[in-house]
């Protein structure tokens, strides 16, 4: 099995009820998903599933052949609101340097090379810019750009993206769905959580959820007018 | 001169205090770093007096002290853990039960006998100026440990003070660290009690961590202004409480406090000065939009 992320009838959520069953996934390397659904839908609820920071309630799950969180140094994951403590005035590339720390471990010393990759990141996300700046002190759209340098910077063979263009402008939205191609030209598998319809254009497979699975397959299939309508009550103008 | 250096080269026991005092500003430095970072004060205070109940039954007992105050921020840990675990409670409240139980608990032990007032008031204040050896061994031997974990751990440390979700992420269980860390603090606090007592503990892990936290924008210097502030505190705290005879511990941490005090008050001075030229300079270069006239 060459999947990168395979599960069959899994079902994610919290506690006992489940947010979301019944999901079929068989991702090969480079792969974009993209999961497409209403706000409480379990878009982040899968995301947060596939990064093994929620357990699995049914169901089969491997994340590159191992359980989920079982390969911190080859997965990254963006959440929706990334968490930096403003107690601490971290700066800019100390927050991507952060990225590095899943594959230097406890103790493995920061090299040459874990610098270089942290200078690339930022350059990609447009983060160098700003790089000695506090984080805290960065506009909510720069402060997604450092983050998205930090996901970079981990090097990972699968990438979760829980909304990684929101508070983005037009050049930001645009940046990320070029890193997103670039990173699946060098075998990376995406996942990506988003409400813009667009962003399914160039997907592989699209997931539309509304606490269950409303329709699945390529961006033309599982958008359908039909299926939109079932999942928003409305249907994509055309 | 003399009045600066004069009590410690005179006095052995100021000399023994303060590198006693010393030791534990640069053991609670390191702690407190995380304390403030993370926001376990109130964890500390828990633990500060959590050990209250465990040094009453050692004396009642007959045991040591340390071993007693040890097994008191044990169990003040372990019941945050299991009140925290199973009955959904958030851990301020957990900590908050556990906190006036055990203290309660110390109290009502020590009141059993009267013998026990003279022990209560060094558990709580301390005995900075009664400092042995082996205080100063022991102390020194938590320090070193203290270092040693808190360098191997520097990275789930960080992680945990600043994004848990990363933490985990990155392959370091929240859970495991975040215990490592509390057993780092409760280590400081069993350490330090005999010297600033359980009371004050909280103070030399708190304020200096705090002022540090004002200027340092990595852990590492975080810690050094601490480090720093908490031995300023330690030498400027002896020297006041030997010329004005006033109780070490507390000098020490009040000083520690005004410390903090006067570096806020000066951050914000800056803050105040930044934004006035802020101001000012946008009175000198005026907005476009205020040039423009519309025909």
């Amino acid at each position: 099995m060459n999947a990168t992320i395979f599960a069959t009838r899994l079902a994610v959520g919290y506690g006992h009820r489940p947010v979301v069953a019944d999901i079929d996934l068989a991702l090969s390397p480079g792969d974009l998903l993209v999961l497409i659904g209403t706000n409480g839908s379990g878009k982040s609820t899968l995301l947060k599933t596939l990064a093994g920071l929620v357990a699995p309630q049914e169901g089969e799950l491997a994340v590159l052949g191992r359980p989920a969180g079982s390969s911190p140094a080859r997965v990254a994951y963006l959440p929706q609101h990334p968490v930096s403590s403003h107690t601490l005035p971290l700066r800019a590339r100390d927050v991507v340097a952060m990225g590095r720390f899943a594959r230097r471990g406890l103790l493995g010393r920061m090299t040459r090379d874990d610098v270089a990759v942290i200078e690339q990141s930022m350059v990609r996300t447009g983060a160098d810019l700003f790089p000695a700046e506090p984080l805290r002190d960065l506009s909510g759209g720069q402060q997604q750009r450092v983050h998205l340098a930090q996901v970079l910077s981990c090097q990972a063979d699968v990438l979760l993206l829980d909304e990684p263009t929101a508070g983005l402008d037009v050049n930001g939205r645009r940046l990320v769905a070029e890193l997103v191609a670039e990173e699946r030209s060098r075998g990376v598998t995406v996942v990506m959580a988003t409400h813009e319809l667009s962003d399914a254009d160039s997907a592989d497979m699209v997931l539309l959820l509304a606490q269950r699975v409303v329709s699945k397959g390529a961006p033309a299939e599982a958008l359908t007018d039909a299926a939109l309508r079932e999942c928003f009550g409305f249907t994509q103008p055309h | 001169m003399d009045f600066l250096f004069g009590p410690f080269a005179d006095n052995e026991f100021m000399r023994m205090s303060l590198l006693a005092v010393c030791l534990v500003a640069v053991t609670c430095a390191i702690a407190g770093t995380f304390v403030v970072l993370r926001g376990l004060a109130f964890v500390g205070d828990a633990l500060a007096h959590g050990v209250v109940p465990g040094v009453a039954v050692a004396l009642l007992v007959g045991f040591s002290g340390v071993l007693g105050a040890a097994l008191g921020a044990g169990v003040m840990m372990g019941g945050v853990g299991v009140v925290t675990r199973r009955y959904r409670l958030s851990s301020d409240t957990a900590i908050g039960l556990l906190f006036v139980g055990m203290l309660s608990l110390g109290v009502i032990i020590q009141s059993r006998s009267d013998s026990f007032a003279g022990d209560l008031t060094a558990v709580l204040f301390g005995e900075v100026l009664g400092v042995s050896n082996a205080d100063l061994l022991w102390q020194a031997i938590a320090l070193l440990v203290v270092a040693v974990v808190a360098v191997v751990c520097r990275r789930p440390f960080l992680l945990l003070s600043v994004d848990e979700g990363l933490a985990a992420t990155s392959g370091f269980p929240v859970g495991r660290y975040h215990n490592v860390m509390l057993a780092m603090v409760a280590l400081t606090v069993v350490a330090s009690f005999q010297t600033v007592g359980t009371l004050l503990v909280l103070g030399m892990l708190v304020a200096p961590a705090a002022t540090g936290a004002l200027f340092g924008r990595r852990v590492g210097s975080v810690t050094a202004i601490a480090g720093g502030v908490g031995v300023l505190s330690s030498y400027v705290g002896l020297l006041v409480s030997y010329h004005a005879d006033l109780a070490a511990g507390a000098s020490i941490v009040l000083t520690s406090v005004a410390i903090f005090t006067v570096c806020a008050g000066w951050v914000e001075l800056r803050r105040w000065q930044a934004h006035r030229k802020d101001i000012h300079h946008d009175h000198d270069q005026p907005h476009f939009h205020e040039h423009v006239h519309l025909r």
